[in-house]
């Protein structure tokens, strides 16, 4: 009886431990699943002189990716980003975090620019109102301008496929 | 030597130089101190220096310069990185096993140590014959 009552505390614990290790501590749920996507008007990363506000986006479901050239995480997910946006499910809008416009160019040069348009976020201001805190990231936002979706860390291919399943829900009208 | 005099002087003045505003100043490490750095999750803002650790800081910095208060500041950091953020979460039903946890096994472990201690048999008193043998091993 004794015994038995010492094995059941050893596995239980052993059980707490085993879904403890497996919980990401990085996957802080965001608050702002649900939310209207935090407003911005940013200079486009092309063309500086011309910007570009979420608002202009209403009505159409889209994503956005938060990437800079020097996120190494970012060049990772890039064939995934790029195959995403080549599907035409959803406008795949760049944002460029904290970042020099002489670097990020290149980069897109280099790695291919699937974006639709990038905006220079060269402060990391709207960063914050996204609650960015690790780049990578990635953001599904309704036609209503809701965020429904947030990735942190580069996209593989199955969470991509998450993606378009979410992106194709909304679209008809979920 | 005077170069060197100038040089202490400005050395022994760098202190009052670098805080403008030594009240504002100690505002915002308090606070950062209560704010998790969510880039090295285990330091808080204060003890951090990562990138988005500095922006936050001088982000906490502009909003009470520009009279909001601490609470303000705390509210615009959990509409942005949730309650994780917080370095002492606040007590609501999900994080109620994370406060009353720890009493709970205090309790059950007091209530187990009380039960064992009962329960044990009060020692027997040895006889005179026991007594000696013990005496003349002692010995």
């Amino acid at each position: 009886m004794k015994t038995a009552a010492i094995v059941a505390i050893f596995v239980a614990l052993i059980g707490l431990l085993a879904v403890g290790l497996r919980l990401d501590p990085r996957e802080v749920p965001s608050p702002l699943i649900g939310k209207p996507a935090p407003a911005f008007e940013l200079p486009l990363l092309h063309a500086p002189d011309k910007t570009f506000s979420q608002k202009e986006l209403l009505g159409s479901v889209w994503v956005m990716n938060v990437w800079a050239s020097w996120c190494q995480p970012c060049l990772v997910e890039h064939p995934v980003v790029s195959e995403l946006a080549r599907s035409g499910i959803a406008p795949v809008v760049g944002l460029n975090y904290k970042d020099a416009r002489e670097d990020a160019l290149p980069w897109l040069k280099r790695n291919g620019d699937p974006f639709k348009f990038t905006v220079s976020d060269s402060a990391g201001r709207i960063g914050i109102d996204y609650g960015v805190y690790g780049v990578p990231e990635t953001y599904v936002i309704d036609r209503k301008g809701v965020i429904r979706y947030k990735h942190i860390g580069p996209l593989t291919p199955e969470i991509a496929q998450k993606l378009r399943a979410l992106i194709q829900e909304l679209a008809s009208g979920g | 030597m005077a170069r060197l005099l100038l040089a202490v002087v400005l050395f022994l003045a760098l202190p009052a130089l670098a805080q403008e505003d030594p009240g504002l100043d100690r505002r915002v490490t308090n606070l950062a101190h209560e704010l998790r750095c969510l880039v090295c999750q285990n330091q808080t803002l204060a003890d951090s220096n990562a990138d988005l650790a500095v922006d936050l800081r001088n982000q906490i910095r502009e909003q009470l310069k520009a009279g909001k208060s601490e609470r303000d500041v705390i509210d615009f950091m959990v509409a942005r990185y949730g309650d994780f953020v917080l370095y002492r979460p606040p007590f609501k039903a999900s994080t109620a096993a994370l406060w009353l946890g720890p009493f709970v096994l205090l309790a059950l472990g007091a209530w187990l140590l009380l039960r064992r201690l009962r329960q044990r048999t009060p020692q027997r008193e040895l006889t005179e014959a026991e007594r000696r043998r013990a005496a003349k091993l002692l010995e």
